[in-house]
């Protein structure tokens, strides 16, 4: 389960980052999550309060944006909304799909104090 | 506690060198996220910074760490000319049998494999046997290798300018599609006793992927796998895949995996 290691990752860049600012602890931290990132949403919040206890982060509130994917067709140009890898294009039909989104997973922002 | 040096590590990958007995090394433990500066209690009120709180806009990749580590490996393979290989694909699929057989055909070219599994040196011991110098990664509870981990690995090997650098992944195909080790090319693997429609099923693994090969052709007379289908749905889900059928037993196929491999090679 990769949550846990991305959970812990998350607990890491998010306590660096307090720390360049001086604060010793963080109290909220906003995640984007692309559709396309390999990351549920769900597991991720599951592991978060395991991987954050005894850090800065332990009880911070985590808010997670959860991002629609979207492509385009390498062979048509048309852009669509993706659900998944697997794809067909909904204009041409071919599946020769390229992702222009959906693949994010970053840290937004952080509450400290 | 780790059952070979009795340290406190725990959960951390570890290195093991077949043939050389009781080696073993700890990887990450210096910067592990549990070793952050103690300098503040925990559970203390923080009642002093009340209404000091603000937001910081990051955006940053949460993986950030790994991708810098990843891109310093790359940029040291390039400057060394060594082309690293990701191998991935379910446990079983035949990634060691195909690395065993792939190191022979290889005249010339010198080649250092790096091992993933989360437990034993079994791996590694049979790449030892063909006399190619390799080490052991065991992730311990971890289910993927991570740039760290390569790194650490690769100090350990006296890497050839101008050779080629194995990397076989742990057996997984979800986890380790996330993690770049700042390989040249990933190589997935999957063979005809698995469903056809693996492809479809962990589409992030094989839209990550650049080469695929189906392995145990050789069976496929004897089950219901129908090769043709497996790859146009891989095709669907990566049009840009390069696909390779072989059988790692018998030999078959392994002709257009050398010239795979040697063209890559030449091109250093």
């Amino acid at each position: 389960m990769h949550e846990m290691s991305i959970a812990m990752s998350v607990v890491e860049a998010v306590a660096d980052r307090a720390r360049q600012e001086g604060c010793s602890m963080v109290t909220g931290i906003e995640l984007v999550v692309g559709r396309l990132s390999g990351v549920q949403a769900d597991s991720l919040r599951f592991c978060f309060s395991a991987a954050a206890r005894n850090t800065p982060a332990e009880g911070a509130e985590l808010v997670i944006e959860e991002r629609e994917a979207s492509g385009v067709c390498d062979a048509c140009g048309a852009q669509f909304p993706l659900s998944g890898y697997h794809a067909s294009c909904p204009e041409c039909g071919l599946f020769r799909v390229r992702v222009v989104s959906g693949e994010e997973l970053a840290v937004k922002s952080i509450t400290i104090e | 506690m780790c059952d070979t040096c009795g340290c406190s590590s725990e959960g951390g990958a570890v290195l093991r060198k077949p043939g050389t007995d009781g080696y073993h090394l700890h990887i990450g433990d210096e910067s592990s996220h549990h070793d952050h500066d103690h300098d503040h209690d925990h559970g203390h009120s923080h009642s002093h910074h009340h209404g000091e709180s603000r937001k910081v806009d990051v955006e940053q990749d949460v993986l950030l760490k790994n991708n810098l580590l990843a891109e310093r490996n790359r940029g040291w393979f390039e400057a060394r000319k060594v082309l690293a290989l990701n191998f991935l694909s379910s446990p079983g699929s035949g990634k060691t049998t195909i690395l065993e057989k792939s190191v022979p055909l290889l005249e010339g070219w010198p080649v250092a494999v790096v091992e993933g599994d989360q437990q034993t040196t079994n791996d590694a011991d049979r790449i030892h046997a063909l006399g190619v110098p390799v080490i052991q990664v065991n992730t311990g509870t971890g289910c993927h290798l991570d740039a760290q981990m390569v790194q650490r690995a690769v100090r350990e090997l006296d890497l050839k300018e101008r050779s080629l650098l194995c990397i076989e992944n742990v057996g997984n195909l979800v986890c380790p599609a996330m993690f770049d080790l700042g390989e040249a090319a990933r190589v997935v693997v999957i063979s005809v006793t698995e469903g056809e429609d693996k492809p479809l099923k962990y589409p992030t693994m094989f839209h990550s992927a650049d080469v695929c090969l189906l392995n145990k052709t050789d069976l496929l007379p004897y089950v219901d796998f129908d090769a043709e289908k497996c790859r146009e749905y891989a095709m669907q889900v990566n049009h840009h895949l390069e696909w390779i059928e072989l059988s790692a037993k018998t030999g078959e196929g392994l002709d257009r995996w050398k010239e795979w491999l040697t063209s890559r090679l030449e091109k250093l």
